[in-house]
This record gives structure tokens, C-alpha cells and sequence, in this order.
């Protein structure tokens, strides 16, 4: 194996990349070629199929169709490890490290340097050292704790990891999430560090900015298929996120029912904020959508989690109907008129192993016992006019249709005759026919004057069903956009892209 | 383009804080100051030999089993079955040896063996068969309680005087049992300290997954924890044997495994695994031993002694929870003190050039 290759040999090569989840199609023969010593960003939307694609690569997925070649020859890593051992190691966006080890420890970790047969500590921890001063880390010691570094700290032992294993091929998942702007600089002297010696760095990344400043060369992905790979000079941002967006919004949306007007704000947030938001200003009026629209991680979730009283605003009011609402748990926000359709439906929204109707009456027996029979009486008819599919209202819902569920969730939330009622991916998962029926059911929501903030990373479906689009990133309000905003002007918003005089 | 900023607590590496091994030491000095204020307040010394001497015999017996629980649980598994393991090595070592001291090496190898075949079982239950180690070595332990409970109505066997040595000889003030105990946590401490597999037990501990991910079979490492439990577990049955004369199918009645647990909580052990090691094990050990001395010089109630017992192990338990949740699971993007959690922000060093990023691409 050569350590240092000279620039521009192709390191590795991917061609036909394909990848089903389910019998849903997430990839579409995807093609990548990796140089030594260059930095190629892969970008694209929420769900294009970046994170598959490098999982394939890390050896965390196998490909169902296509041929990874690395220095020509033909590899299919079956596992994380195998993939780390022909030189490819991949941070991902979950650390892989003990907390409660130190650096060296975790660097070492399965293959600690051994004398006598007992682990040698200090030729362990020496070796750590002079990774770390190679890479000009003098300040990060081979015996600190990794708890008590930082995520970047961390994150950086994880590349201190990867080179350990002599890698010649680096992938690293939006490696700047998590991190301060100080922070991003040290990473990016870090992959210039990496690129002197002849590692290719693949770097998925949302954030355009990091992309020109790095890279090499862009790969664009859509809809898990590729759409163009560039070298980065010779494109401009706008090209770039026009690459990215655009594609024929599909007519489903249905039209606002007659009568539908917006009324007296409901929801209104003056300058909220907590430890992932800041200065959020937002108003949802009776009888209106609002779409929030993002990348992942930019504080969407967060908004909803803090209306909620999960991680509740520090900073700030809230007041919905005019009063303030402080709900510290998510029972007060319940009692004052809220309703959170979380992201996470297997896991926040049901009890997978109890009834359809146990799961629909949740939360009027949980919150509201004094209205619970009452509202239970109205359960039947919300999950008839929802048109569920099941084999009856005592069927566990783990045996239904990711649609039927959300069916189930959504009944749950309407029997609390909610004011405003918060969705977060209402539709994630779910077929065509569902995501229909949550359409109109949202209409006919909006009709009888319930205000609605939705939270979408599916650009046609914000842009097809909002009457405002409030975008964020990075915790802030990035701007807002009247409906019928067009892809691109929400992905500028979002990724960064042209936001100099728009806001701050 | 501003100067690159640090990351790390430099300063807060430095300066370690103090650890959990070392904050229960400190307990223990502090149990033992206010123990001997209490006894002196009866006219009485708890350092006098007779005292120091029930103090460490009384932590021998446990102190084998609390560094077994120990391994076992730094890999995030428990053992219940100790108790019962205890009381059948006793019953073979007394049968085996028979009176006779020749045959006193004959039945060591034969209670470690056996002993070590049953942590075996315990390990591939919870390993292969994925069942939880609570219910897993619940019910090995529960098997082996039924073979004792239909073979043996009494005591039976006879421990030859040589070996009763192991149990009753001292020097000085110290025990023999505390001695060996003693060297039994030295090697047990060099073990976690200096063997692949002492090291991969705290990854197993930690994140099972990231231990696979490293490439360390996890399941071995798990099994190994579990018989090396099981053969200290064996070894506190022929010190018990040595201690009784005979060997005695009751001894699982002592509450040995829940007590052990608790030693090893209390000595900073993380019962979710990963961290905590044996040192302060041995602390905890100590701890509950002084209490039970001091609580018998004192002729404390039995029921009070059992809730003073318990609140002081659940007390313990709190304080290491609170010192757990400085951990950040997130990082804060608008916090008060700028969210790196860094200090001292080192230098770049000069001689050191800074690389123009972006220049070359465009």
C-alpha cells in the first residue's frame, strides 16, 4: 500500500451505486470518483441519499446493485471495519468514541499497542502524541478524558482515529454541525492538513460556504440520483443550489376550502430563544399554515420541542390566544390547547403494542381524564372521516401501514380539540394516498380556524400546502417567504446562500 | 480570517478533577472518622486490634465477590448466581478435601472449575442467547439452588485444620483471607489496567457498539468477565468453607450477591458499565464492613442498621448521579459562555504556517 499517491490518481471509483430501503428506491445508480489529496463535497437535500451512499461506502450498508472499486480493485466492505482496514474510515455524525476513556484509549481502541502481552500505555499514548503533533493538535493530549473535551474535540479524535488506521480515504458527515464558528477553522486546517499528505476527504456538507472554501470538486445528488459532478471553481452558488431543487410539484395539494380565512394570531413567539434557538419571532394565525423549512438541524424540531415544554424556551414569550403560555411540561401544553405531531412516530407518537383505540384515546386519558369520555366518543368518527384502514379499533397498531399510524396519531391529537396543532414531517414515510388524506385533513383544519405549523423538510410539500414559509437556519429566522415561494429562493434561505442583507 | 480557537479544556485536563475512585477513599476516611468518634463516644476504640480485625475479615468474604461483580458489571451484565456459587463451592470443597489435607489442592482446581464452567454458562447465556443478565443468572442461580437444596439437608464434608489456616491464620492484625483478597484486587486492578481484555471490558461497557465497530468480540469479552466473577465467587466459597470447617448449602441466604452489587456501586462503578474499576470497589468493601462493625460495637438495632444500610448506598448512588449530568449531550449554539466549553485558548504556534484554504481550489 502507498502512503502518499500523487495528485489526481483516482483513489476510488463508485458506479451504479443503487440502494433500496423496503422496496423504496433511495439511491439510483450513483456515480463518485474520489482523487488522493483532494476535498469532494456531496451535497444535496434533506433525503437525497447522501448519508446512504456513504454508508455504502463505510461498509455500514451494502449496495444493492453497482461496483466500488478502490485503487482499481473491486471491494465490497461488509463491514465498518473491513472498510477502516483498506484505508476508508468515515466520521459519522454520532460519535463513535467512549466518553469515559481517554484519547489515546479511544484512538487504540481494539488494537492497543502490546509488550510482554500487556497493553503498552506508554507507547500508546506517545503514538497518540505524535498523531496529534503531526496534525499541530499540541494543545490535545493522548491521556485527556474524551468526555471532557468538546464536540469538536471529539470530533477531532475521530479523524485522529481514521489517520490512525493509515486511511487514505476520509468521508465525514456534515462534520460542522455540531460545532462553533471558532471550531469549523480548526477542522478546516485540519483538512488542509490531510489534503498535504494525499487523503481524499469526502465531505457531505449542507452549508455552501464550507463547500467553496474546501472543495475541489461537488457532487450533486437529487432524489438519490446523480445529477452532475464539477470541479468547484467552476460553478457558482446559484447554479449549485439550483442543481439541487427542482422538480415538478406534483398537483396533489388540495386547494383551501371555501371560507378558509385567516383570523386573529393564535400563536405568537416574540424573540424565543434557548440553548439551540435565538431571536425566534413567529405568529401563526387562526385558520392559516405556516410552513418551517430547513436543513436538518437548523432548529425546526427544536421550535416545536420548545412550544412543548420539552426543552422549553429561556428567553422569550409565547402566547397562545392572547395569553402566555409557559408550559414547562408537555401536559401544560396540552391543557392550554397544543398538539405536537412528532417526527419520530414509532417511537414518540404510539405505543406500538397497545390498540388502535388505546393509542387514539392516549392522550385524553393522560391529560385530560375529566374529558375523557366525552372526547372518546368522537374518536370513532375522527378515524373514520381520517378513512383508517385497519381490521378494526382493537388491532395493535405496530400491524398497520406507516399511514394508518399516522392516521392513528393525528386522531389522537384531534379528539384534544386542539387550537394550534403542531405536525413535524407529517408525511415522512407514508404513501400517496395518506399523505393526501393529511393534506385535506390539514385544509379542513385550517377551515374550522385552527392555526397549523408545519414543519417539512419536503420543499413541494411547504411550498404546496404553506401560506407562509418561515425558514430557519442555525437556530435564527433565516427570513420569511409569501406561499407560492418558489425551491430555490427557500434553499437559498436555508443553505446560506445570498443572505447577506436579507438578515442581520 | 480570525485566529483559530481552541477546543479542548486544557486547563481542565491539567487539573483533574477528582475522581470517583478517589472521592469514595475519601468516604471511607470519612465513615472511619465518624465511625470512631462514635465508638469513642461509647468508650470504646475502633482501632483496636480485636476491631481492625473483624473489619477485615468481615471484607474478605465480600471482597472476593465485589471484584468479580466488579468485571461483570464494567461490562454492563450483573451476576446474580454468586450466592449460590459460594454455597455449592463450599459444600464441593468440603466434600472433596474430606478431612484429608492431601487432598486440599484436589478440591481448589475442582472448585475453580467448577465454579468457572458455571460463569461459562452465565457468559454464553447472556452473550449467545441474548437473554438479560439479570433474568439469566437469576436463573442459573436458581438451578443451582435446587441441586443444593435436594443434595444437601445440612452441612456436610470436613475442611482438614491446614486449610482452615486460610481462614483463621493472621499476621499482625491482618487477616490471611484480607491478604489474599488483597492480592486477588491487585491482580484484578492489573488486569483492567494492562490486558487487551481488561480494556475491551470498558468498551463493552461503554458502547457495545462502538466496541464492535473496533473490531473487539464482545462476546468473549463478556464471557470472560462472567467466569472470572464466578471463580472469585469460588474462591469466597473455600474461604468460607475454611472459616465454617464444613461446607454449608445456607450461605446463598447471606445476601452476598445484592450486597455485593451494592459494594460495587458504592464504589463508584457505573452500573450501566464502562466505568468504575476495583479499587474503588475495595473502598466500598471497607465502607460497608466499618459500618457493620461499628453498627455491632454499637449494638445497633438489626432492622435500624439494615435502613441506615440501605440509605447510605442509595445516598451514594444520588451524589455519583449528579456528578454524571455535567455531560452535555448536545452542544449549546446560544449559551451564556459561548458554547465551546474550552478554556485557555492556545496559541497557533508560530512556526507553525496556516495554510490558505480556500486559494487553491478557486
Amino acid at each position: 500500500m502507498s502512503g502518499v499517491a500523487s495528485p489526481a490518481t483516482t483513489l476510488l471509483r463508485m458506479s451504479g451505486i443503487e440502494k433500496s430501503f423496503l422496496g423504496v428506491q433511495v439511491l439510483h445508480g450513483v456515480d463518485l470518483d474520489l482523487r488522493a489529496g483532494e476535498v469532494h463535497a456531496l451535497i444535496g437535500e434533506n433525503g437525497a441519499g447522501k448519508s446512504t451512499l456513504m454508508k455504502i461506502l463505510a461498509g455500514v450498508y451494502q449496495a444493492d446493485g453497482g461496483t466500488v472499486q478502490l485503487d482499481g480493485e473491486t471491494v465490497a466492505f461488509e463491514h465498518p471495519l473491513l472498510a477502516q482496514q483498506a484505508g476508508v474510515s468515515t466520521v459519522f455524525q454520532e460519535f463513535n468514541l467512549l466518553p469515559e476513556r481517554t484519547v489515546a484509549e479511544n484512538v487504540f481502541l481494539g488494537r492497543e499497542p502490546r509488550r510482554n502481552r500487556l497493553v503498552d500505555a506508554g507507547r500508546m499514548n506517545a503514538d497518540t502524541a505524535a498523531l496529534l503533533d503531526d496534525l499541530g493538535l499540541t494543545w490535545l493530549r493522548p491521556e485527556t478524558r474524551v468526555s471532557s473535551l468538546s464536540v469538536a474535540g471529539q470530533q477531532i479524535v475521530e479523524i485522529v482515529k481514521a489517520l490512525s488506521y493509515d486511511a487514505r480515504i476520509i468521508s465525514m458527515d456534515e462534520p460542522t454541525a455540531a460545532l462553533a464558528d471558532e471550531e469549523v477553522e480548526l477542522l478546516y486546517r485540519l483538512i488542509a492538513k490531510l489534503k498535504e499528505r494525499g487523503v481524499a476527504i469526502l465531505y457531505v456538507s449542507h452549508r455552501l460556504k464550507e463547500i467553496f472554501d474546501l472543495s475541489d470538486r461537488v457532487t450533486i445528488l437529487k432524489d438519490g440520483a446523480l445529477v452532475d459532478t464539477v470541479a468547484t471553481s467552476d460553478i457558482t452558488s446559484d447554479e449549485l443550489v439550483r442543481k439541487m431543487v427542482g422538480r415538478p410539484i406534483a398537483s396533489f395539494f388540495p386547494d383551501k376550502l371555501p371560507g378558509t380565512e385567516a383570523g386573529d394570531v393564535r400563536l405568537e413567539i416574540r424573540q424565543g430563544g434557548n440553548e439551540q434557538l435565538d431571536g425566534i419571532d413567529l405568529d401563526v394565525r387562526g385558520g392559516e399554515i405556516v410552513a418551517l423549512a430547513g436543513l436538518q438541524g437548523s432548529g425546526r424540531t427544536e421550535i416545536a420541542h420548545a412550544l412543548f415544554g420539552v426543552d422549553r424556551f429561556t428567553r422569550g414569550t409565547v402566547r397562545l390566544d392572547g395569553r402566555p403560555l409557559t408550559a414547562r411540561t408537555p401536559r401544560q401544553a396540552v391543557r392550554a390547547g397544543l398538539a405536537l405531531v412528532t417526527e419520530d412516530r414509532k417511537g414518540e407518537g404510539l405505543v406500538l403494542n397497545q390498540s388502535i383505540a388505546a393509542n387514539a384515546r392516549l392522550v385524553l386519558d393522560a391529560v385530560l381524564p375529566r374529558r375523557a369520555s366525552q372526547g372518546a366518543r368522537r374518536i370513532p368518527g375522527i378515524l373514520s372521516s381520517l378513512e383508517l384502514v385497519s381490521r378494526g379499533s382493537s388491532q395493535e397498531v405496530r400491524f398497520l401501514s406507516g399511514g394508518n399510524q399516522q392516521k392513528v396519531v393525528l386522531a389522537k391529537w384531534l379528539a384534544t380539540e386542539p387550537k394550534v396543532i403542531v405536525l413535524d414531517e407529517p408525511t415522512r414515510g407514508i404513501d400517496v394516498g395518506a399523505k393526501e388524506r393529511v393534506y385535506t385533513l390539514m385544509r379542513e383544519l385550517s377551515a374550522q380556524g385552527v392555526a397549523i405549523l408545519m414543519i417539512s423538510s419536503e420543499l413541494p410539500e411547504v411550498i404546496g400546502m404553506a401560506d407562509r414559509i418561515v425558514v430557519l437556519r442555525d437556530g435564527r429566522v433565516a427570513g420569511e417567504l409569501p406561499a407560492g415561494a418558489d425551491e430555490e429562493t427557500v434553499m437559498a434561505l436555508a443553505t446560506g446562500h445570498e443572505t447577506e442583507g436579507t438578515k442581520r | 480570517m480570525s485566529r483559530a480557537v481552541a477546543v479542548a479544556g486544557t486547563g481542565k485536563a491539567a487539573r483533574r478533577r477528582l475522581g470517583a475512585t478517589e472521592l469514595v477513599w475519601l468516604a471511607l476516611a470519612g465513615v472511619l472518622v465518624i465511625g470512631a468518634i462514635l465508638v469513642a463516644l461509647d468508650d470504646q476504640n475502633l482501632f483496636s486490634i480485636a476491631n481492625t480485625r473483624d473489619i477485615l475479615s468481615r471484607s474478605s468474604l465480600l471482597g472476593f465477590v465485589a471484584i468479580g461483580q466488579t468485571l461483570v458489571i464494567l461490562c454492563r451484565s450483573l451476576d446474580l448466581s454468586v450466592g449460590y456459587v459460594m454455597a455449592l463451592s463450599s459444600l464441593i470443597a468440603a466434600t472433596t478435601m474430606n478431612g484429608d489435607p492431601a487432598r486440599v489442592p484436589l478440591a481448589i482446581v475442582a472448585v475453580l472449575l467448577v465454579a468457572g464452567g458455571i460463569g461459562l454458562c452465565n457468559g454464553l447465556i447472556v452473550s449467545v442467547l441474548k437473554v438479560n443478565p439479570f433474568i439469566a443468572t437469576l436463573g442459573v442461580g436458581l438451578i443451582i439452588k435446587g441441586y443444593l437444596d435436594t443434595e444437601y439437608q445440612g452441612p456436610a464434608g470436613a475442611v482438614p485444620s491446614s486449610f482452615q489456616q486460610f481462614g483463621f491464620s493472621r499476621i499482625g492484625p491482618v487477616p490471611l483471607s484480607t491478604l489474599v483478597m488483597l492480592a486477588v484486587a491487585v491482580a484484578g486492578i492489573l488486569f483492567l489496567r494492562k490486558t487487551r481484555t481488561g480494556y475491551h471490558m470498558f468498551a463493552v461497557g461503554g458502547s457495545a457498539d462502538v466496541a464492535r465497530l473496533s473490531g473487539i468480540r464482545t462476546g468473549r469479552v463478556l464471557v470472560t468477565a462472567h467466569v472470572l466473577c464466578s471463580i472469585a465467587a469460588g474462591i469466597a466459597g473455600l474461604l468460607i468453607a475454611a472459616r465454617f470447617g464444613t461446607g454449608s448449602a445456607l450461605v446463598y441466604n447471606s445476601g452476598y450477591d445484592l450486597e455485593s452489587i451494592a459494594a460495587v456501586v458504592l464504589g463508584g462503578t457505573l452500573l450501566l458499565g464502562g466505568r468504575g474499576g476495583i479499587a474503588g470497589t475495595i473502598a466500598g468493601v471497607l465502607i460497608l464492613a466499618v459500618l457493620d462493625t461499628v453498627f455491632n460495637i454499637l449494638a445497633v438495632d438489626p432492622f435500624f442498621k439494615d435502613v441506615l444500610r440501605g440509605t447510605i448506598i442509595v445516598a451514594a448512588v444520588a451524589i455519583y448521579a449528579r456528578r454524571q449530568i455535567d455531560r452535555k449531550a448536545s452542544r449549546v449554539r446560544f449559551g451564556g459562555d459561548g458554547g465551546s466549553g474550552g478554556t485557555a485558548p492556545p496559541e497557533p504556534r508560530p512556526d507553525q504556517p496556516t495554510p490558505e484554504l480556500a486559494g487553491g481550489s478557486r
